[in-house]
């Protein structure tokens, strides 16, 4: 499978990282290099064999719903880039 | 004259206990070997005023008696585990100035325990490279140097690698997703273990890819692996898939006795294009195990070749939705906007200048094999194919093989630079001897076995039962025994 120009587009549009233009051939090419390597598994015959969720053979573990955590908000927020009166701050969602 | 700093973990306990040596001047040998190797850019934050407090604290440990194995051991921390209020970044601009509020579960245990830190040890940036050149903060060095050249230290624990390959601390963390413990530990003649998936917490350690991801540590010797992992193992409530089952004494399970034991030789590890010397190391491995009264077994593990795709589909679909959570709203970098700029263009910008280009490119590979069309053809096969190799290992283990022994590396260490050119799935070939074992969830250990002819280091893997590191560990001391690897870096930093 071969990526063009305009699906590198979709995809850094869908990964949300910015691609100049002027970059996205190249991406293409270096994508279809890696994705080209993974058509090797259509060699394999998986018929009948289930997609592996879990490495180990485990149930994974239940906990009581109960809060065990909080009023931790100024630590919550210590790394935030812009943190505004108890918040995250972030560009004008709505109009 | 051996330094402090240059002593096994071992040794430096047996000493410490002894009162022949304080926890503060070990440490102090440490802080001015970590200074002496700023050439090698293994340390990129350090932390001596914890460690001298951690020292100071530990001396009183020690004097009272009964202290843990680790208590005043120095160690270097891989940038990728969190640690409170020091710079935890994963080698990326994009956690630029994060300082967790929180400790990882496994420097909570290892500080516990009395253990030292040193400081944060460079790495790939969230893990993803071989060389230690995809670094926000620059290339590590290999200690180990023949010309001029400066030769990569693996990766992705390459500043772990070095940093314990030049004695600047007597052991480090490192994690290992699809080698990145083993191949830096054979690229620098030291020993490195990966445990069973679940054996240790990964909880305050930043994610890669969650169904592969397990930290492990780097150290001078399989007993000091030994110890060093039995520090790092447990059950955690706050890690989802954390194994809620004993942790052994893997010290004591060190007999040098492996009479009996089956160990299998894969077939398909035999690599069309494998170096002579690569070949003619594992050889030795094979006659080595033989002599100490190993039975040896030839097996196969049919969907070998298979590995390397289906973990370039798993790990990067995983990398894709773990590093979604980096959009400059909570913690690290926030690109500045401009007039008019919304939210889209605030996490587009943001990342873009935040991730670096192979971190960029797997989230993108990751995105696409996730996508509606190609979830099936990608995913769902590369986690069938998956099974598969799972299962190799599985019967192999059913037909009573107790460990089994392959090289570690495809060759010895490359020059810094080499691959710039090349297309990124060479460099994803790195991995082929040791990916295979975190597909399958299982143990593996890389030990130094030999130098090659250019006299950099090569190592051996050999692969356990799931949750039997102690056997594992058992099998590694005995190649190390035989092997008698004790050849190290001269010093030119």
């Amino acid at each position: 499978m071969s990526i063009d120009t305009a699906t590198a587009r979709k995809v850094a549009k869908l990964a949300r990282i910015r691609v100049q233009e002027a970059d996205l051939p190249k991406l293409a090419e270096q994508l279809s290099g890696i994705l080209g390597f993974m058509e090797q598994l259509n060699e394999v015959d998986v018929t009948g064999i289930e997609p592996m969720v879990s490495v180990t053979p485990m149930g994974l573990a239940r906990r009581a719903d109960v809060v065990t955590d909080g009023n931790i908000q100024g630590q919550i927020l210590a790394n935030a880039p812009d943190a505004r009166e108890g918040f995250f701050a972030v560009p004008k969602v709505v109009e | 004259m051996t330094n402090p700093n240059q002593l096994t973990i071992a040794a430096a306990r047996d000493a410490l206990r002894k009162g022949e040596l304080s926890a503060v001047d070990l440490t102090m040998s440490c802080l001015t070997a970590m200074d002496a190797g700023d050439d090698l850019n293994a340390f990129v934050h350090k932390t001596p005023d914890i460690a001298l407090q951690q020292a100071r604290a530990a001396d009183v440990r020690l004097k009272a008696g009964g202290a843990p194995d680790l208590c005043g051991i120095p160690l270097g921390i891989k940038d990728l585990f969190c640690t409170k209020g020091v710079a935890s970044q994963a080698a990326s601009n994009i956690l630029a100035g994060f300082k967790p509020e929180y400790e990882s579960t496994v420097t909570s245990k290892l500080f516990d325990a009395g253990a030292v830190m040193l400081g944060k040890l460079n790495m790939d940036e969230f893990a993803m490279g071989s060389s230690n050149e995809t670094s926000c903060y620059g290339d590590v060095i290999n200690p180990w140097k023949i010309d001029d050249r400066k030769l990569t230290p693996g990766g992705s624990s390459g500043g772990s690698a070095a940093a314990v390959a030049a004695d600047l601390c007597l052991g480090a963390t490192g994690t290992d997703t699809g080698g990145s413990i083993r191949q830096p530990a054979a690229f620098t003649g030291i020993t490195g273990i990966k445990p069973t998936y679940g054996r240790v917490s990964r909880w305050g350690i930043v994610a890669f890819a969650s169904s592969l991801d397990q930290a492990g540590p780097m150290t001078k010797s399989v007993r000091d692996a030994a110890i060093f992992l039995g520090a790092m193992c447990g059950y955690d409530a706050k890690d989802s898939t954390s194994a809620n089952i004993p942790v052994p004494d893997f010290e004591a399970a060190l007999t040098g006795d492996i009479r009996g034991k089956k160990i299998g030789i894969p077939k398909e590890y035999r690599m069309d294009g494998m170096p002579a010397e690569i070949e003619a190391l594992w050889q030795n491995g094979i006659a080595m195990m033989k002599d100490a009264g190993a039975v040896i077994v030839d097996i196969s593990l049919p969907h070998t070749k298979y590995a390397l795709p289906a973990y370039y589909v798993i790990a990067p679909a995983e990398a894709s939705s773990n590093l979604a959570r980096y959009d400059g709203v909570r913690y690290g970098h926030r690109a500045k906007l401009a007039a008019g700029d919304g939210i889209t263009e605030m996490y587009e910008k943001t990342r873009a200048e935040g991730f670096g280009p192979e971190v960029q490119r797997r989230i993108m590979v990751g995105t696409y094999v996730l996508s509606a069309g190609f979830y099936d053809a990608y995913y769902n096969r590369a986690r069938k194919v998956r099974a598969l190799i799972k299962r190799d290992f599985e019967l192999a283990f059913e037909a009573g093989i107790d460990a089994i022994l392959t090289p570690a590396t495809p060759s010895s260490a490359f020059g810094l630079g080499e691959m710039a050119s090349a297309d990124p799935v060479e460099m994803y070939l790195n991995d082929v001897f040791t990916v295979t074992v975190n597909l399958a969830g299982l143990p593996g250990v890389s030990v130094p076995v030999g130098l090659d002819a250019k006299g950099l280091p090569l190592g051996l893997q050999l692969i356990g039962r799931p949750w039997d590191e102690a056997g594992l560990l058992n099998h590694a001391y005995v190649l190390e025994q035989a092997a008698g690897f004790v050849a190290k870096p001269a010093k030119w930093w």
